[in-house]
C-alpha cells in the first residue's frame, strides 16, 4: 500500500497506526516492548475491572467493525460474576468491500491487538478468547499466533499473567471465505464448527447467548487496539480527539478514483469528506469530477456529488437547529454521516468520478451480495439473486422499463424481513442508487 | 505444500495421512477445550493446505474424529468458498471482483491471468470450482473483496497477494510461478 509509505498527512495522527508503517519496525515482541508495549496491560491489571469498563465509557469509544456501537456500554452488559464462563471473540474477518486496515494492524503490529484483547479480557472475566481471521489473510494467522506465543513466553498470556492470577488463552481461528462471517453471531457460529447462518436477536445478543451460548464479546481488530490506547493517553485525552459521543481516531480507508487510496487514521470528526478526498487523497484523477461517493464500506447508502443534506447540528446557544450542510462539507464521524442519511459503517469510503456508470457500479455490489448471501432467510436468498439479475440484463442492454420499479420493490422486501443485517446491507445500496440517481436506471431500463 | 499429489493416485486421501499433518490435527483440536466440534474449519484447512482438496475420504475421516456425522462437515466444504472438492491449479490465482478493484480494471486483469494462464476467461469462475488450465499448472477465480481495496487491482496468489496489477504485468507475474 503505497500511501502508507508517505510521511503522515498534517490531518493524520497515527496512534493505532503509529508503529505499522515505521521503518525497521516487525511484529516481533522485542520492537514492541522496545516502544513500551504491554506497560498498558500491567497497568489495566493493577486497576478493578469495573474501573476498566468505565475508562472505555468515558473514551467514547465506539466500535469500529460497522455498527459503531459504544464499546463500553457493550462491555457493561457483561455481568462479571455471574459464575458463567465469558468469551471474547476478535471480529477479524474484514470483508465488507471497501475496508483494509485490519490486515495491516494483523500483519505488521499483533502485539497492539493482544494486548488490547487481553486488557478487554480482565475487565470481562474472559479466560479463553479467539480472533477470527479471513483465511484469505494467508500470513496473518501465522503471524498472529507467533506473537501469542512470544506474549505467552513473557508472562503476558497463560496462567498466572504477570504474577496476578489471572489466566489467559487466545487462539486463531481461520474463516474459509465467507463474508456473512462478518456478522457477530454468523461468526460464533463459524467458531463453533457449524454454517454460519446468523442467530436471531433477541434472544441470541452474543453477551448473553454468545459462544457456546455463554456471555462473549465481540469487538472488532482495530477496536481492541484502541483499548490499548485508551490506557496509554487516559480516556480524558483519548476521547478529546473525536466528537461528544465518538471518541478517539479511526482509520478511514480510500479507494476508488482518488489520486492517493489507503488507509487513513484521522481524529474521528476530524475531517470532512471534502478535506478527505482532495486534501488527504490529492483530489480526483487529472480531469476528472467526483461523481458519487459511498461513505462506509459497500452496504452504506451513496452519496451523489452536489447533494445538499438538511442536517441538526448544534447551533451557538446549543440548541439543534436544522442546517444545510453540502455532500462535502460532510464530516466523517458516525453521527453526521446517520444525519445524512446514510452511515460510517466500517469507514470505508469508495469514490466514484464522472467517467462511471452507477448501474455498473451497483451492479458489482448486487453480484456481491448475491454471492454472499448465506440461504437462511427466503427473502434475502431469493431476493439477491433477483436484484443481480435484474441488473445484469440492464447492464446488458436487456433492461425492461419496469427494472427500477421492480428492483426498488424487492430490495424494500429484503430490507427488515430477515435474521441479521446483511438483508439491509444488500437492499441499501439498491434502493439509494435508485433514489439518486434515478435518469441512469430509467437508461438501462430503456 | 504438496498440492495437487493425490488425484492421479486413486488412493483415498485418508489412507495417506502423514505423521506430521495428524500431528497437527492434534494440536488444533486442543485449541477448543469447550467443544471439539469447533475443530472441524482448522481440520479441513489443515487437510486442504496438504492434499489441495478435500475429498469423501476426508469428510468421513474428520468428521469421525471430531465425533460427528459426516453431513456436519460436508455442510462446510459445500458452504464456504475457500474449500474445494477438486484440485485447482497448482498456481492458485483468486482474482478480487470486488468493486474497488473493478474500478481499478479487475475485470481486465482477469482476462489478462487467463490468457496468460490458457483458460477460457469465459469459464463459470466465481464457485467452487475453478477452471484449471490444461496442464494442471493454474487456476483461475474470482473472489470477492480480499480487504485490499487501496491498491487493487489485487490477487491473491497462492499465499502471495499481489497488488496494483496491470493487464500488462500479468504475465510477468505468473512466469514467477514457474
Ligand atoms: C453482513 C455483516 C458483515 C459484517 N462484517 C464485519 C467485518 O468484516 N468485520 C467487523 O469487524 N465487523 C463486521 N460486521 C459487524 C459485526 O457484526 C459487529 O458489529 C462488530 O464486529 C462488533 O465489533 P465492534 O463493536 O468493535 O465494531 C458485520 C456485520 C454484518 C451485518
Ligand atoms: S475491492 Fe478488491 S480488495 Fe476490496
Amino acid at each position: 500500500m503505497k500511501s502508507l509509505l508517505l510521511p503522515p498527512h498534517p490531518k493524520e495522527r497515527r496512534i493505532v497506526f503509529k508503529n505499522a508503517w515505521t521503518q525497521g519496525y516487525t511484529p516481533d515482541i522485542e520492537c514492541y516492548l522496545k516502544d513500551g508495549g504491554y506497560e498498558e496491560l500491567r497497568k489495566a491489571l493493577a486497576m478493578k475491572p469495573a474501573e476498566i469498563i468505565d475508562e472505555v465509557k468515558k473514551s467514547n469509544l465506539r466500535g469500529r467493525g460497522g455498527a459503531a456501537f459504544p464499546c463500553g456500554v457493550k462491555w457493561g452488559f457483561i455481568r462479571h460474576d455471574d459464575g458463567k464462563p465469558h468469551y471474547i471473540t476478535c471480529n477479524g474477518d474484514e470483508s465488507e468491500p471497501g475496508t483494509f486496515k485490519d490486515r495491516y494492524i494483523l500483519n505488521n503490529d499483533p502485539h497492539q491487538l493482544i494486548e488490547g484483547m487481553a486488557i478487554a479480557a480482565f475487565a470481562l472475566n474472559v479466560h479463553l478468547a479467539y480472533i477470527y481471521i479471513r483465511c484469505e489473510f494467508t500470513k496473518s494467522a501465522g503471524i498472529v499466533t507467533k506473537a501469542i506465543e512470544e506474549a505467552k513466553a513473557k508472562g503476558f498470556l497463560g496462567k498466572n499473567i504477570l504474577g496476578t492470577g489471572f489466566d489467559l488463552e487466545i487462539y486463531v481461528h481461520q474463516g474459509a471465505g465467507a463474508y456473512i462471517c462478518g456478522e457477530e453471531t454468523s461468526l460464533i457460529e463459524s467458531i463453533e464448527g457449524k454454517r454460519p447462518y446468523p442467530r436471531i436477536k433477541p434472544p441470541y445478543f452474543p453477551a448473553v447467548l454468545g459462544l457456546y451460548m455463554s456471555p462473549t464479546i465481540v469487538n472488532n481488530v482495530e477496536t481492541l487496539c484502541h483499548v490499548k490506547q485508551i490506557f496509554k493517553l487516559g480516556s480524558e485525552e483519548y476521547s478529546k480527539m473525536g466528537t461528544p459521543g465518538d471518541g478517539g481516531t479511526r482509520v478511514m480507508c480510500v479507494s476508488g478514483d482518488v489520486m492517493r487510496p489507503g488507509p487513513y487514521e484521522i481524529p474521528v470528526g476530524g475531517v470532512t469528506l471534502g478535506e478527505l478526498i482532495n486534501d488527504v487523497c490529492g483530489g480526483m484523477k487529472p480531469g476528472r469530477k467526483l461523481k458519487a461517493i459511498i461513505p462506509g464500506g459497500s452496504s452504506s447508502k451513496v452519496m451523489r456529488a452536489g447533494e445538499v443534506y438538511k442536517m441538526k447540528v448544534k447551533g451557538p446557544d446549543g440548541e439543534m437547529i436544522e442546517k444545510d450542510v453540502p455532500l462535502l462539507d460532510i464530516t466523517m464521524d458516525a453521527a453526521s454521516l446517520a444525519a445524512a442519511g446514510t452511515m460510517i459503517g466500517s469507514a470505508g469510503v469508495i469514490v466514484m468520478d464522472d467517467s462511471r456508470s452507477m448501474l455498473w457500479a451497483l451492479n458489482n455490489l448486487n453480484t456481491f451480495y448475491a454471492h454472499e448471501s448465506c440461504g437462511q432467510c427466503t427473502p434475502c436468498r431469493e431476493g439477491v439473486l433477483w436484484i443481480d439479475k435484474m441488473t445484469t440484463r440492464m447492464v446488458n442492454g436487456e433492461g425492461i422499463a419496469q427494472d427500477p420499479i421492480t428492483l426498488k420493490n424487492v430490495a424494500d422486501n429484503i430490507a427488515g424481513r430477515t435474521v441479521c443485517a446483511f438483508g439491509e446491507a444488500a437492499s441499501w445500496p439498491v434502493q439509494s442508487f435508485l433514489e439518486k440517481f434515478p435518469e441512469e436506471f430509467a437508461v438501462g431500463a430503456k | 505444500m504438496d498440492k495437487q499429489e493425490t488425484h492421479t493416485t486413486g488412493i483415498s486421501q485418508s489412507d495417506r495421512i502423514p505423521a506430521d499433518l495428524l500431528f497437527r490435527i492434534d494440536e488444533a483440536v486442543t485449541h477448543y477445550p469447550i467443544s471439539k466440534r469447533s475443530a472441524s474449519l482448522p481440520l479441513l484447512h489443515l487437510w486442504q493446505n496438504h492434499f489441495g482438496f478435500i475429498d469423501d475420504s476426508a469428510v468421513n475421516w474428520i468428521s469421525k474424529r471430531l465425533d460427528l456425522e459426516p453431513i456436519n462437515i460436508l455442510e462446510l466444504v459445500t458452504f464456504y468458498p475457500w474449500f474445494r472438492q477438486q484440485p485447482a491449479g497448482k498456481v492458485c490465482i483468486r482474482v478480487c471482483r470486488t468493486l474497488s478493484c473493478a474500478l481499478a480494471g479487475g475485470f481486465e486483469v482477469r482476462d489478462a491471468f487467463c490468457t496468460a494462464a490458457g483458460i477460457n476467461p469465459n469459464a463459470e469462475m466465481h464457485g467452487h470450482t475453478p477452471p484449471v488450465s490444461a496442464d494442471g499448472k493454474f487456476s483461475v477465480e474470482f473472489v470477492e473483496c480480499l480487504a485490499s481495496c487501496g491498491s487493487g487491482p489485487v490477487a491473491l496468489i497462492n499465499d502471495d497477494l499481489v497488488e496494483d496489477i496491470t493487464p500488462e504485468g500479468a504475465a510477468g507475474i505468473l512466469s514467477q510461478y514457474h
